[in-house]
C-alpha cells in the first residue's frame, strides 16, 4: 500500500503548490488589480490614517488642517473658514471620496507622491509613519474673503475669479452657494451622510460644484472683447465703423438681432468700435463677427485659452468653447456671446488677465509651492507664458476701449482714484428669455495702466434684480469691491 | 520546537495588541505563559503515553492553533463595540476559543491514554460507521428549532447554549469505518472486472461502497447545503479506496461520479450556482445579496497585504465577513503577507506529510489506511478552504483546521492529531526483540555420552 500512499503524498504537495501558485498570483503578480479596485477601501482607509499635509494660502494662513483623534482613522481633517475656501480645497470624506485640491493634490497630501520619495524611504527605515506634504496656494485671504462676502451678502448664486495678470496666480476663487467641508470630513459616518444628503438635495442649488471651474455659462457681451481683439488683429482699429442700427436681421433668416432694449447705438448710420464696445451694441458686434469670420474668431478665442480640454490649475477646468458656428447667423450670435458660446468664470478671468498683461496669456495656477512635511520647499511654481493672444499695441487699444466701457457702465462701488478697464455682460439663457432671468457678467482689471488684478464675476439668474438685471447693476459692484480689496491692501 | 512555536505566537499577540490598542499589558505575558503551559501539558501527555510519536506534528499544531487564537482575538479587538443591524453586539470569541483549546487538548490526552493501540479501533469499525453516518445526516433531517440554518448551511445542532457541528466528528468516525471496512474486504475490491481503456474496472457489485459514499455526499449537499463537507468527504473516501486497492480506476470512476453529481447540483440548486458565479466574477456581483462581496473583500485583503503584509493588527481584515472562521486564512494573508501565507501553507504541508510518513512506516494495513486518510483529510480541507479564499476554486464554506473559530472543528481535529500521533508512535517504536530461543547449554556442561565403536 506504500506506492499509492506516496502518490497521495505527491497529490498533497501538488495541492499545496497550487495554493502557493495562486497566492503568488493574487498577492504578488496580479495584486495591483485588486488593490486598485474601486471597491477596495483598504488603501483609502490607510491613506486617511496617515497624517495628511496642510493646505495654506499665500500669507501662510492654514485653511485645511489636521487634528489627531483617538478613533481608528487617527487624523481628522479640519477646514478653517470652510465655506469661503471650499470651492478650492474641496472635501475629504471617507464615504464620499475627495474633491477640489484634496483630490488634485491627493498623492502629495497623503504622502505617496514621488517627490516625497526620499522622505518616505527614511520614514520606512526609522519606522515612523509617512507624513503628507503641504500645499501652499496663491489665494489672497482678503480678496477671497471679499469675493465670498460680496456673493453671499445678497444671496447670489455665482462665482468670482481673480487673477494676477503678470503671473497667472489665482488670487481668489469663490463659488456660491458654498458648503462646509468639515461636515463631510467628519469621522461620524451618519453626520457625513446627513451633510451629503443636505448638499445634494434638489433645492440646495449644487453647493458642491465649484462654479469657477466646473460651470459653463453663455459668455454674453463679455465675449465682445474677444471679437474686438479678433477684429483688431484683422487690421481694424478703435475707429473702424460698424452699423449703429437698433436691430438687424440675421443673415439667411428672419430672426432679428436687437440691441439692448432695441436702442440704436448712436445718432448716425454707423458707430466706432470704441463706442460699440462701450455701449455694448449687439448689432455692431454681430456685424464685426461676420466680417472677421468664424475661423479667425475661433483662432483668437483659442489664443485666449478656449478649447483647452487639458487645463488644470490643478483643479480640472471645464473646456470653454465658441460652439460649432454652422452658419452666418450663428456667427453673428456668437459675436455677442450667445448661441453656443460656453465659458467658465475662470476662463473669462483669463481673458481679462491676458488683455491686462499686454496680450500675453499666463497659465493660471493655484499652487504656488509644494512643501515637504518639514516645511522645506520641494517645488515652486514658475509663471508660465503659454501664448501671445494680442500684440501689445492691440492690447493697449482694447484696454482703452474697456476703460470707456467702465465709464459707461452703471452700478455702484466705483473705485476712487483707480482707473478700471472692464466689460459687462448680460447673458440670456434658457428657452424663454422673457421668463428666465439673465446671468450678470463683469470682467475687468485695475489699475488700467498697470494692472495688478484681473477679475471675472458671474451672478446667476439676475441675482437680486430679476429680469431687469444687467452685468453693470448686479455683477459690477461685486467685481469692483474685490479689486478694491486687493488694491487697498497692497 | 514547542517553545519556539509558543514564542512565535506570543510575539504575534504582542504585535496585535500594539497595533490595535497601542498599549501593552501584563495580560499578554499571562496569556503567553498559559498557552505555553497548555501545550507543555500536551507534550508531556505525548511523552508519557506515546513516547515514540512523531516530534514535529504537535509543534505544528501548536503553532497553527496559537496563530488562530491570535487572529480571533485580533478580530475581536477590531469588532469591539460593533452593533449589528438587529441590535445585538459583537460577542468576543477569543476566550471561548481558549476554553475550547483546553478541552480539545484534554480530549487529545485522553485519546492517547485510552487508545494504546490504534488497531483497537478497527474492531469497532461498523459501530463507528453507523455513528458517523447518523452524525453526518442528523442536522440535515432534524427540524429547524434544533438544527437551525445558519448562513445558508444546515450543519449545526443547537443544544442549549452550545451549538455543535456533528459533521466534523463524522469525518473521523467514517474514516475509521472505511479504513476498517476496506482492510477486511480488501481482497474483494482488487478482483478485476472488465478491462476498459487500459484500466481494470472493478466489478459492478463491488461498486457498492463507492455509490453509497456518493449518495451520502449528494445528500449532504442537498439537505445541508454544505458543499465543502461533501467535497471533503467524497475526496477522503476516494483516497481510501485508492490506497486500499492500488487501482487508479477507482479514482477515475469516483471523479467522474463527482463531476456528474456536481453538474447536476449546479443545474438544480440556486446556492450552488451562486457560489460558482461568485467565483467566476466576484466584482460584478459585488453589490448583490449573497454575491461576491465576501470573496472580493478577501482578495482585496490578500492583494493589499502583498508580499510583506500589512503587519499583524495593522490591516483591515474585519472588513471580510466571517473573518474568524472560514476566511481566517485571508486575514493571515493580509496581515502577514504572501510570506506569512506561504509559511502557513508549508506548516500545514509539513504536518500532513509527517502524518503520511507515519502511515507509510506503520506496519499494519489498517494503520496505513487510517493514517493516510487522516493526513490527506487535513491537507484536502486546507486546499478546499484556502482555494476558496484565494479564488482558486469556488468558495464552499469549511473551516481551516486548528485556525478557525469553532469548538467542534477544534475538538475533532485534536482527536485526529491524537490518532495520527498514535499511528506514528506505532510506526516509530523499535521492533520488539524476537523471543530469545532457549539457549543451548555450553558444551562443557553436556553429559558425556558413550559412543560405541562400530564393529
Amino acid at each position: 500500500m506504500n506506492t499509492p500512499l506516496r502518490r497521495v503524498g505527491m497529490a498533497m504537495m501538488v495541492m499545496v503548490l497550487l495554493l502557493l501558485g495562486n497566492a503568488t498570483w493574487v498577492q504578488v503578480i496580479n495584486a495591483d488589480e485588486w488593490r486598485k479596485n474601486a471597491y477596495n477601501r483598504r488603501v483609502l482607509l490607510d491613506e486617511y490614517a496617515r497624517k495628511r499635509g496642510l493646505i495654506t494660502v499665500a500669507d501662510g494662513t492654514v485653511i485645511a488642517d489636521v487634528k489627531e483623534t483617538t478613533d481608528r482613522l487617527r487624523y481628522l481633517r479640519t477646514y478653517n473658514a470652510g465655506p469661503v475656501y471650499a470651492p478650492v480645497t474641496g472635501y475629504l470624506s471617507v464615504t464620499y471620496g475627495t474633491s477640489g485640491m484634496e483630490r488634485a493634490e491627493n498623492d502629495l497630501l497623503n504622502g505617496s507622491d514621488d517627490r516625497l520619495f526620499a522622505r518616505r524611504v527614511s520614514a520606512l527605515i526609522t519606522g515612523r509613519d509617512p507624513v503628507g506634504g503641504n500645499v501652499q496656494l496663491t489665494l489672497n485671504t482678503k480678496v477671497q474673503q471679499t469675493a465670498y462676502d460680496q456673493l453671499t451678502a445678497k444671496g447670489f448664486t455665482g462665482s468670482v475669479v481673480a487673477i494676477k495678470p503678470d503671473t497667472g496666480e489665482i488670487l481668489a476663487m469663490a463659488s456660491t452657494p458654498s458648503y462646509d467641508p468639515n461636515l463631510l470630513a467628519s469621522h461620524d459616518v451618519n453626520a457625513q451622510a446627513a451633510a451629503w444628503k443636505q448638499f445634494t438635495a434638489k433645492d440646495a442649488n449644487d453647493p458642491l460644484v465649484n462654479r469657477a471651474t466646473q460651470a459653463l455659462y453663455p459668455a454674453g457681451s463679455t465675449l465682445k472683447v474677444v471679437v474686438a481683439a479678433a477684429a483688431l488683429a484683422d487690421g481694424k482699429n478703435k475707429d473702424s465703423q460698424y452699423t449703429a442700427k437698433g436691430s438687424i436681421t440675421l443673415p439667411g433668416s428672419n430672426t432679428p438681432l436687437p440691441n439692448f432694449n432695441g436702442t440704436p447705438c448712436g445718432p448716425g448710420e454707423t458707430v466706432s468700435m470704441e463706442t460699440a464696445l462701450a455701449k455694448s451694441c449687439n448689432t455692431a458686434f454681430g456685424e464685426m463677427a461676420g466680417q472677421v469670420g468664424a475661423n479667425k474668431l475661433r483662432r483668437q478665442a483659442e489664443k485666449f485659452g478656449f478649447n483647452d480640454p487639458d487645463l488644470e490649475v490643478p483643479l480640472v477646468v471645464e473646456t470653454s468653447t465658441l460652439g460649432p458656428i454652422p452658419d452666418e447667423a450663428a456667427l453673428y450670435q456668437t459675436g455677442i456671446g450667445q448661441r453656443d458660446v460656453q465659458i467658465t468664470p475662470l476662463e473669462n478671468a483669463v481673458v481679462a488677465a491676458t488683455i491686462a498683461n499686454g496680450g500675453k496669456r499666463m497659465q493660471p495656477y493655484l499652487v504656488s509651492k509644494i512643501l515637504g512635511p518639514d516645511l522645506k520647499s520641494i517645488d515652486d511654481t514658475e509663471p508660465d507664458e503659454v501664448d501671445t493672444a494680442m500684440s501689445t499695441a492691440n492690447a493697449a487699444a482694447l484696454r482703452d476701449m474697456m476703460i470707456q466701457s467702465e465709464i459707461n457702465t452703471g452700478g455702484e462701488g466705483r473705485l476712487q482714484n483707480v482707473q478700471v478697464a472692464s466689460k459687462t455682460g448680460t447673458a440670456e439663457h434658457g428657452t424663454d428669455v422673457t421668463k428666465n432671468n439673465p446671468h450678470a457678467w463683469y470682467i475687468g482689471f485695475a489699475p488700467a495702466q498697470k494692472p495688478e488684478i484681473a477679475i471675472a464675476v458671474i451672478v446667476e439668474d439676475g441675482g437680486d434684480r430679476g429680469l431687469g438685471a444687467t452685468g453693470g447693476k448686479v455683477a459690477a459692484p461685486v467685481g469692483r469691491a474685490v479689486m478694491n480689496a486687493y488694491l487697498a491692501g497692497r | 520546537m514547542l517553545s519556539f512555536a509558543a514564542g512565535l505566537v506570543t510575539l504575534a499577540l504582542i504585535l496585535v495588541e500594539l497595533n490595535q490598542e497601542r498599549s501593552l499589558s501584563l495580560r499578554i505575558l499571562y496569556l503567553g505563559l498559559a498557552y505555553l503551559g497548555l501545550f507543555a501539558c500536551a507534550h508531556l501527555a505525548v511523552r508519557r503515553w506515546a513516547p515514540y510519536a512523531d516530534p514535529v506534528i504537535l509543534p505544528c499544531v501548536a503553532l497553527l492553533n496559537g496563530l488562530g487564537l491570535v487572529v480571533i482575538h485580533r478580530i475581536d479587538l477590531a469588532m469591539e463595540g460593533t452593533v449589528f443591524p438587529d441590535g445585538s453586539t459583537w460577542d468576543p470569541m477569543a476566550f471561548k476559543q481558549v476554553i475550547w483549546t483546553a478541552i480539545g487538548l484534554l480530549l487529545f490526552a485522553a485519546t492517547l491514554k485510552f487508545l494504546t493501540d490504534h488497531r483497537t479501533l478497527a474492531r469497532f469499525g461498523y459501530t463507528f460507521g453507523l455513528a458517523g453516518l447518523v452524525a453526518l445526516m442528523l442536522p440535515g433531517v432534524l427540524p429547524g428549532f434544533i438544527a437551525p440554518e445558519i448562513n445558508g448551511a444546515k450543519i449545526w445542532l443547537r443544544i442549549g447554549p452550545l451549538s455543535i457541528q456533528p459533521g466534523e466528528f463524522a469525518k473521523i468516525l467514517l474514516m475509521v469505518f472505511f479504513a476498517a471496512f476496506l482492510v477486511s474486504k480488501r481482497d474483494l475490491f482488487t478482483v478485476a472486472g472488465r478491462r476498459f481503456l487500459g484500466m481494470d474496472l472493478p466489478r459492478a457489485r463491488d461498486l457498492g461502497p463507492l455509490f453509497a459514499a456518493w449518495g451520502v455526499t449528494v445528500a449532504v449537499m442537498v439537505l445541508q447545503k454544505d458543499l465543502g463537507s461533501s467535497l471533503l468527504f467524497f475526496g477522503i473516501v476516494l483516497v481510501l479506496l485508492y490506497v486500499a486497492t492500488e487501482r487508479a480506476a477507482w479514482v477515475v470512476l469516483g471523479l467522474g461520479l463527482f463531476s456528474g453529481g456536481a453538474i447536476v447540483a449546479w443545474k438544480l440548486f440556486g446556492h450552488v450556482q451562486q457560489r460558482v458565479a461568485n467565483w467566476q466574477d466576484p466584482i460584478s456581483r459585488y453589490e448583490l445579496v449573497g454575491g461576491g462581496y465576501q470573496i472580493s473583500q478577501s482578495l482585496f485583503g490578500l492583494a493589499t497585504g502583498g508580499i510583506g503584509g500589512a503587519g499583524l493588527g495593522a490591516g483591515r481584515p474585519e472588513m471580510i465577513p466571517e473573518a474568524n472562521t472560514d476566511f481566517i486564512t485571508a486575514v493571515i494573508g493580509e496581515e502577514l503577507g504572501f510570506i506569512g501565507f506561504a509559511a502557513l501553507l508549508l506548516v500545514y504541508m509539513i504536518f500532513a506529510l509527517r502524518g503520511l510518513r507515519s502511515a507509510i512506516a506503520v506496519r499494519d494495513s489498517f494503520g496505513k489506511l487510517l493514517g493516510g486518510g487522516l493526513a490527506f483529510a487535513v491537507c484536502f480541507q486546507v486546499f478546499i478552504v484556502v482555494g476558496g479564499v484565494t479564488k482558486l476554486i469556488p468558495m464552499t464554506g469549511i473551516t481551516a483546521p486548528f485556525l478557525s473559530k469553532g469548538g467542534s472543528s477544534l475538538l475533532a481535529n485534536y482527536v485526529l492529531v491524537a490518532l495520527l500521533l498514535r499511528i506514528s508512535a506505532a510506526a516509530r517504536a523499535p521492533q520488539r526483540a524476537p523471543k530469545p530461543k532457549p539457549q543451548q547449554p555450553a558444551i562443557a556442561d553436556q553429559h558425556t555420552v558413550m559412543v560405541e565403536r562400530p564393529k
